[in-house]
């Protein structure tokens, strides 16, 4: 203790410090390097917070038109004889009747629509009026006569399908210059269809179909929805969320609280850690190979997407549960040994309820990242068109070929109309719809559970 | 207060509870504790003095078998509580533990309510048939560790909301209410100012008509206080055991006296 006091400074002289009011070189270069170090903070800050402005703008601009879709509005005469040759209304002859049979009395309606309008028009042949319709309306039409076969010999009136150009048209996408170089419309229609605008004939109005709809094939993108590939992903995510988080949580538990620590467990930690980084496409070969040629699981099915899933959430799974396992006090774990409860009670009853709001944010995150995943969904085959209605119960939602979000926005964006890149803006918008749904829910769960020690 | 609070320090002979002999502890390839056998007695407070990292702690831990929860811990000797042998292999620790109850050196409760902090030793050992009477034990346990009065009225409120010294209590109460036959406190004082220091001593010296309680303090003032014998360890060794009184005023150790006078520490 002594000894140090009455060692001398080197040198013999004492050093001074100077005045306090005054900043020493050292303090001054102190202060600068930490004022330089808040700048790059700010700078990082701001860059990031730019680029999240320029996605989200990018986003709804290009994503918010597939919300709308554009209708004409337009009375349609279902004459008997076209429609019902015999006169007995059996839905048998009627069903007999193509969507080609319906045609006709579309272009006829049309035909009167713009005759009405008074638009004055080189084109007056209905079959070239029904090019602004989309493909789809003569079926739509048709399902409303097979639904209720008494509407046979009235006339009706309809909101039908307009085609992608006339829609692309109302929403800016097209215009009379790009389709002079397109065979499907010419400008011509577009004078009708600003007539038709004007009054409120064709109209653009909210689009369930495609938050609930199928996907259409390449020629009509105006009937393309997202609703299968959401029940698809749902499943998956089902799927996921029942078998990662019970793996996961155990297998991390028994890793931190109860296994040995020797070279096998070092080297399943190390393999946990390493699989966390390995290339989801890697998963989706190992799906492919496991659970659809060695296993025959239904190809395509969300069961093998969510299996594959799962095997690519558990090491994130894992990691986060150890981390929060570990950060709960070991005070804690005494305290229950030192009033004779077993191991297991002491993690079950004290432990896990704490890392509970780490396992969940763990578990959120991996879930996230599964359910924007596409590259081991290609390799199942989850891309497929999936143009068929909905599963008809829980099983067949595990079991039917699906899609998946994602993949049915990748499936969108390879496709050439333009009307279906604003179709895969407007998925990607469901999709963060979905995931800020599922972190908002982690959060609310993690408030519930946070508790202080 | 309690400036002037002092166990009676007579001795009568009791019973006794845990004989430890020639006990070896080795975290891997340190020995830390040496060869120490010690003989503590019923219904008496024994305290464990010495600097720090002498092993009294460890060797507190060994009572319980909290050692065990440490993996590179390993402990060789005999340790018997009532003659039985605590590492025979047909010993369950947990059961154990229930026996022997343990107070830590930083108040530790868990963050629960108070009422599920006192309850939770007696729920999963089954001491209560029903609500009521798991409410006696809770009432008993709180009343014994002094705290009744303080809590009475926000049973159901979290324990880690109560002061250091209320904390350190209800974990004493924690501890009592699974009936243990030894407490074992480490340092439980540590973390308290003076006047719940002198709340919790106080509460040690009425432990005591019921329990053997071992302490392990770095202050000399507070084994002098509370215990009836103490045992000085130093580097791992037990340097003398003995009557509270004589190792104070006449220690036979040269390294005893040292420690008591303040020399070495």
């Amino acid at each position: 203790m002594t000894d140090l006091t009455t060692t001398p400074t080197p040198g013999g002289k004492r050093h001074s410090y100077g005045s306090l009011l005054d900043e020493s070189p050292r303090t001054k270069k102190r202060n600068a390097a930490e004022t330089r170090f808040r700048v790059y903070g700010v700078i990082a800050i701001s860059i990031g917070l730019i680029f999240l402005a320029a996605l989200l703008f990018a986003i709804v601009r290009n994503g918010i038109p597939a919300f709308t879709q554009t209708y004409i509005v337009m009375d349609v005469e279902l004459t008997a004889a076209k429609l019902d040759k015999k006169g007995n209304r059996d839905i048998e002859d009627i069903k007999k009747v193509s969507t080609f049979g319906y045609n006709p009395l579309i272009g006829t309606a049309l035909e009167t629509l713009v005759a009405e309008n008074g638009v004055e028009t080189e084109i007056n042949k209905g079959k070239e009026l029904r090019d602004m319709l989309s493909s789809g309306a003569a079926a739509q039409v048709r399902f409303a006569v097979i639904d209720n076969p008494d509407l046979i010999g009235t006339t009706q009136e309809f909101t039908l399908l307009a085609g992608s150009r006339v829609d692309g048209y109302m929403k800016g996408r097209v215009d009379r210059e790009s389709l002079a170089r397109d065979p499907n419309l010419s400008p011509a229609h577009l004078d009708i269809v600003d007539a038709l605008a004007a009054d409120g004939t064709i109209k653009r109005i909210f689009n369930w179909d495609f938050i609930t709809g199928t996907d259409a094939s390449e020629s009509r993108p105006e009937q393309a929805g997202m609703g299968v590939a959401i029940l698809g992903s749902f499943f998956m995510m089902l799927v996921v969320l029942l078998l990662s988080l019970p793996i996961g949580v155990a297998a991390s538990i028994y890793l931190e609280e109860f296994a040995p620590q020797n070279m096998f467990t070092d080297f399943i930690e190390v393999n946990i850690s390493n699989l966390a980084a390995v290339p989801s496409i890697v998963f989706g070969i190992l799906g492919l190979a496991v659970f659809i040629q060695f296993a025959h699981l239904p190809q395509s099915a969300p069961i093998v997407g969510g299996l594959t899933l799962t095997l690519m959430t558990l090491p994130t799974i894992v990691i986060s549960t150890r981390a929060s396992l570990k950060s709960v006090p070991p005070s804690i774990r005494s305290a229950a040994l030192g009033v004779g409860a077993s191991k297991m009670q002491s993690v079950f009853h004290h432990v896990l309820p704490l890392a509970m709001p780490g396992i969940l944010t763990g578990t959120i995150i991996g879930l996230a990242q599964a359910l924007g995943e596409t590259a081991p969904l290609l390799l199942i085959g989850m891309v497929g068109y999936i143009a068929t209605n909905y599963p008809d119960g829980v099983a067949s939602g595990f079991l039917d070929p699906n899609s998946a979000m994602p993949a049915q926005i990748f499936e969108w964006a390879k496709r050439a109309d333009p009307a279906y890149y604003e179709r895969a803006w407007g998925g990607i918008i469901i999709l963060l719809v979905f995931l800020l749904t599922m972190n908002l829910i982690a959060i609310l769960l993690r408030r519930r559970f946070e508790r202080r020690w | 207060m309690r400036d002037n609070f002092r166990a009676e320090n007579d001795v009568t002979t009791n019973a006794v509870k845990i004989a430890a002999r020639n006990v070896q502890v080795y975290y891997g390839e340190t020995h830390a504790i040496k060869d120490v056998s010690v003989d503590i007695e019923d219904k008496t407070v024994t305290a464990f003095i010495g600097p720090s990292g002498c092993g009294k702690s460890t060797f507190l831990r060994c009572i319980n078998r909290m050692n065990d929860t440490i993996d590179i811990c390993r402990v060789e000797g005999d340790i018997r509580i009532d003659d039985e042998d605590i590492y025979d292999r047909r010993v369950d620790p947990v059961q154990l533990r229930a026996k022997v109850g343990m107070v830590f050196q930083k108040p530790n409760p868990f963050p629960k309510s108070i009422y599920d902090n006192v309850a939770y030793g007696p729920r999963i050992h089954g001491l209560s048939r029903n609500k009521s009477e798991l409410d006696d034990i809770v009432e008993r346990a709180l009343k014994r560790a002094a705290i009744w009065n303080e809590v009475r009225d926000r049973l159901h409120a979290p324990g880690t909301g109560l002061s250091g010294g209320q904390q350190q209590r209800l974990c004493i109460a924690r501890a009592v209410a699974t009936e243990p036959e030894v407490l074992l406190m480490d340092e439980p004082c540590s973390a308290l100012d003076p006047i719940a220091t002198a709340q919790v001593e106080e509460l040690i010296d009425e432990l005591r008509q019921n329990y053997s309680v071992v302490i392990v303090t770095h202050s000399m003032q507070q084994a002098a206080r509370v215990s009836q014998k103490t045992a000085f360890f130093h580097l791992g060794n037990l340097v003398e055991f003995g009557e509270t009184d004589k190792i104070f005023t006449a220690p036979e150790d040269p390294r005893t006296e040292s420690y008591i006078t303040g020399r070495i520490g």
